[in-house]
């Protein structure tokens, strides 16, 4: 299995065309102490001619040789001279090999228990993480951990690497007794899929192609599934989110909000809402140096031009109607402690969350986290390398997804004002279901055009929890009335507009009562496609729902939920909790 | 519709948010132009980050005054052609004392002329981030490196006590007089960074095109003579048909034999061939963990 001098490219445009079409993955590996992981690294490198001849010659020649083969692959991998003396890899050191189907990028993160710190930071940008159990020792506290840490920092997928098999002569039963104890504790933290390969790092089992050694498995080589997992394309489909970066503008004419789709996609002529101005616009053009794009998605950068001259700067962030983030100051989040120095709360410490930096103290610990199990055990600190759940106060309001949904907009760091050490990572909590602070969470919602008060649409919000509505309804007066019932048992202010309208003044009236925070449903049988269009015109197309009765439910009932599940859709009704089902 | 980035557009987009993430967030950035085919990768992305923008910091050269000459020509006329702000630095009070790596020896000639030089361009400049153009993937003890790389009061770099460096959210704070070095490549290979010269079109110094070239043959080293190094007995130059791999100082600068003249032909030889680029820099191997220890005291 070793690397032979690779055959000379034939035809290098084949060659560079097949490397251009390549996709990237990034994973991680986590391992104790002498279970191998170096090694396994170093092979993989090795035989994917990850490494250079020169590189490969050194560790050949080196004083240590701490492997019972001619080469030590874990040499290949060991950076810094302090962590060569002790034998032990102490930070995070980032490798890249290819093969002719992807290129892959690996966050190596050292096993020892006093590092959590840094397979963390391994973990936050992996797609995929393989854990290393010692086929001899089975399932390990360290093992249990690490696997804890995987999951909550939200890695898609778990490989587990049963290494050192041929110590324990390619058994499958060991195999099969550390499958059945790990994948249990895997099923109990949330992860039903993982995959289990049994290899050996040093001899290179299954490491690349399958081993004749153990002929009772029947999957992939650890480098087959490496290049055949899905790649985590479910970025896109989620809720747009671009915050701003920075704002181009070389002269007067032109004015442009770089940045990166961190999720989601935008198009020109989007309708977008800026945060936390709650100014509407819409998407002009997105520019770049290579042109025009038709479409930006997530992770692609972009320079966004709006219709509308707004003040946006660096820190604000465009999304899309209807799929508004969590808006709040208060909120609570999964902290790992990466500083020496004890988290003290009621301390102020700075947080950066996106593009933006802001001040916010961490009210109360509210618990620990056990790092082998996932639970919970109350807690009024937390000390270097331990994981917990924080209530946090921001100075201003924080626009965020829970970081289960969004690892982009649910993620944070948190740093000390004093010494300026990033001193703890934060994965933001799903808000808890309490309709009060819900509503008033996302407070920074709407336009203010209505100069004649003073009480903004965002207070209104605040204050009534739905958004003020014009529901065009024609013809339809029975429903016209249940979905006014139903609505108003929602807690809205609402009322049906029927007949006796003068239609010259019918969009005067539906801009005046959509100002007062109502929801207006318009039913009239002699309404006409005109009229719509212009009191749709008045009250704004984010406000304006016209239902053509030809595209509802027959049944008035199913109807009516189904406008209410369009409401919900546009954020003009919050979710109501049965019908979540969201950001899947 | 395919919502998935190739691994050079998503390498772009991540280097094209660190650009404009320090841009944003530091007083004085500057870009640490070293000529070579890896600035020249980070040239392109600045431009493309800050389009129609120009690039909203200069670019720095340190000169050790030993640099190839066709580096210099095509320094001058590219930055002007990109119209971007070039400074270049030089430690002339070293030079008039008359450093070099032949008296000197190459490790304190590096001190001298690129590390202090460094150093002292950063600090009169009042520069707070300095972007670089090192990989992760040239040696050992930069896999390890962040994306941004803290710097003290001394320029100096301490590798037991690094940010921990998590998702994209990077910390920008320091204090007055410390510094930060932002490695927007960090994530490229060497391959990556040849691909992407070819599939954009990237001008680069005509050093790493082969052609015959005047060297002295010593061993398997091929020596430049443009700074006239001093000559062994018997040896005399001779014209090579050769290329550089790697753009340093002329005396520490191997050329390798090659017939690649084109970025297709390159990056055949470089698929072909597994050395690593740094290997005709003499001086990574001055010194065993030598990078690691330059890199302490202050050189990139």
């Amino acid at each position: 299995m070793l690397a032979e001098a690779p055959a000379p490219i034939r035809d290098i445009e084949a060659f560079l065309d097949q490397d251009r079409q390549k996709g990237l993955l990034r994973f991680t590996t986590a391992g104790s102490v002498d279970d191998g992981k170096s090694t396994l690294i170093g092979r993989l490198l090795y035989d994917s001619r990850g490494v250079y001849e020169d590189q490969l010659a050194a560790v050949r020649n080196s004083a240590v040789n701490r492997s019972t083969g001619p080469i030590d692959f874990s040499l290949l991998t060991d950076g810094l001279r302090a962590e060569r003396e002790q034998g032990i890899t102490i930070d995070v050191a980032y490798r890249y090999f290819a093969t002719p189907k992807r290129k892959f990028i690996i966050a190596d993160t050292p096993g020892h228990e006093q590092y959590t710190r840094n397979m963390a930071t391994g973990a936050s940008t992996a797609d995929l993480a393989i854990l290393l159990v010692d086929a001899r020792l089975g399932v390990l506290p360290q093992s249990r951990r690490h696997a804890a840490i995987a999951i909550l920092l939200g890695i898609p997928r778990i490989v587990v690497a049963v290494n050192k098999m041929d110590l324990v002569d390619f058994r499958a039963d060991v195999f099969e007794r550390i499958r059945e104890e790990f994948d249990g504790h895997l099923k109990r933290l949330g992860i039903g899929d993982a995959c289990f390969i049994p290899v050996s790092a040093l001899d290179g089992d299954n490491v690349i192609a399958r081993s004749s050694r153990t002929p009772w498995y029947e999957g992939e080589s650890l480098l087959e599934h490496l290049e055949n997992v899905p790649l985590d394309g479910g970025r896109t489909g989620r809720p747009m989110r671009f915050p701003v970066q920075y704002v181009i503008r070389p002269d007067g004419s032109f004015r442009g909000y770089a940045g990166q789709v961190v999720s989601g996609i935008i198009r020109p002529g989007d309708s977008v809402i800026v945060l936390p101005s709650g100014r509407a616009s819409r998407v002009k053009s997105i520019v770049t140096w290579d042109g025009d794009l038709a479409e930006a998605f997530a992770p692609m950068p972009a320079t966004v031009c709006l219709d509308d001259e707004l003040d946006v700067s660096r820190g604000d962030v465009l999304v899309h109607p209807g799929q508004m983030p969590h808006v709040s100051r208060h909120f609570e989040t999964m902290l790992v402690w990466m500083s020496a120095q004890p988290l003290q709360p009621g301390r102020p410490y700075l947080i950066k969350h996106t593009t933006r930096q802001l001040t916010a103290t961490i009210t109360a610990v509210r618990c620990r986290l056990d790092v082998n199990t996932l639970e919970e055990t109350p807690a009024d600190r937390l000390e270097l390398n331990e994981i917990g759940r924080v209530a946090i106060e921001s100075t201003r309001p924080l626009f965020f997804d829970a970081y289960t949904s969004d690892r982009a907009t649910g993620s944070l760091i948190v740093i000390d004002p004093i010494s300026n050490a990033t001193v703890a990572a934060g994965m933001i909590q799903e808000p808890r279901r309490n309709p009060a602070a819900d509503y008033a969470s996302q407070t920074a919602l709407l336009e203010l055009e209505f100069q004649a008060s003073r009480v903004t649409p965002v207070e209104r919000y605040a204050r009534a929890g739905y958004h003020p509505a014009t529901i065009w309804l024609a013809a339809r007066q029975d429903l016209a009335y249940l979905l006014e019932r139903l609505l108003f048992e929602r807690g809205c202010q609402v009322h049906v507009v029927s007949g006796e309208v003068e239609t010259r003044i019918l969009p005067e009236i539906a801009a005046l009562l959509g100002a007062v925070g109502l929801i207006t449903i318009f039913s009239d049988s002699t309404l006409d496609a005109a009229e719509c269009e212009r009191a749709r015109a008045r009250v704004g197309s984010e406000r304006f729902f016209h239902f053509d009765p030809d595209n509802l439910a027959a049944s008035d009932e199913q109807a009516a939920r189904q406008i209410c599940a369009v409401l919900e859709d546009r954020g003009v009704l919050p979710r109501s909790r049965f019908s979540e089902t969201e950001g899947i | 519709m395919n919502c998935r980035l190739t691994h050079l557009r998503a390498l772009e987009a991540e280097s094209i948010h660190i650009f404009r993430e320090v841009a944003a967030e530091f007083a004085r950035p500057v870009m640490l132009y070293s000529i070579g085919k890896d600035s020249s990768v980070m040239l392109r992305l600045a431009q493309k980050a800050f389009y129609p923008g120009k690039i909203p910091f200069p670019l720095l050269h340190v000169d050790t005054s030993f640099k190839f000459r066709e580096m210099i020509e095509f320094r001058d006329r590219y930055t002007s052609a990109i119209g971007a702000t070039l400074i270049v630095h030089r430690n002339e009070r070293a030079l008039a004392e008359g450093a070099n790596p032949f008296r000197l020896g190459t490790q304190k000639c590096c001190a001298l002329l690129k590390t202090r030089a460094l150093l002292d361009a950063v600090s009169e400049g009042g520069f707070d981030a300095a972007f670089g153009g090192a990989r992760r993937d040239e040696e050992k003890s930069r896999a390890k490196e962040r994306v941004y790389s803290f710097r003290d009061a001394a320029g100096q770099w301490d590798p037991k006590n690094q940010r921990p460096e998590l998702w994209n959210l990077f910390n920008s704070r320091i204090d007055k007089g410390e510094s930060i070095r932002v490695f927007p490549l960090s994530n490229w290979t060497e391959l990556d960074v040849w691909h992407y010269i070819h599939l954009e079109n990237i001008p680069v110094v005509p050093l790493y095109f082969a052609k015959l070239r005047e060297v002295i043959v010593r061993g398997g080293s091929l020596i430049p003579i443009e700074h006239n190094p001093p000559l062994l007995p018997g040896e005399k130059p001779q014209a090579v048909m050769c290329r550089m791999r790697s753009l340093g100082c002329t005396p520490c600068t191997g050329a390798v034999r090659s017939h690649a003249d084109t970025v297709p032909k390159i990056i055949a030889e470089l698929v072909g061939v597994r050395r690593s680029e740094r290997e005709n820099r003499i001086i990574d191997h001055d010194q065993e963990g030598s990078m690691e220890l330059k890199k302490r005291e202050g050189y990139f």
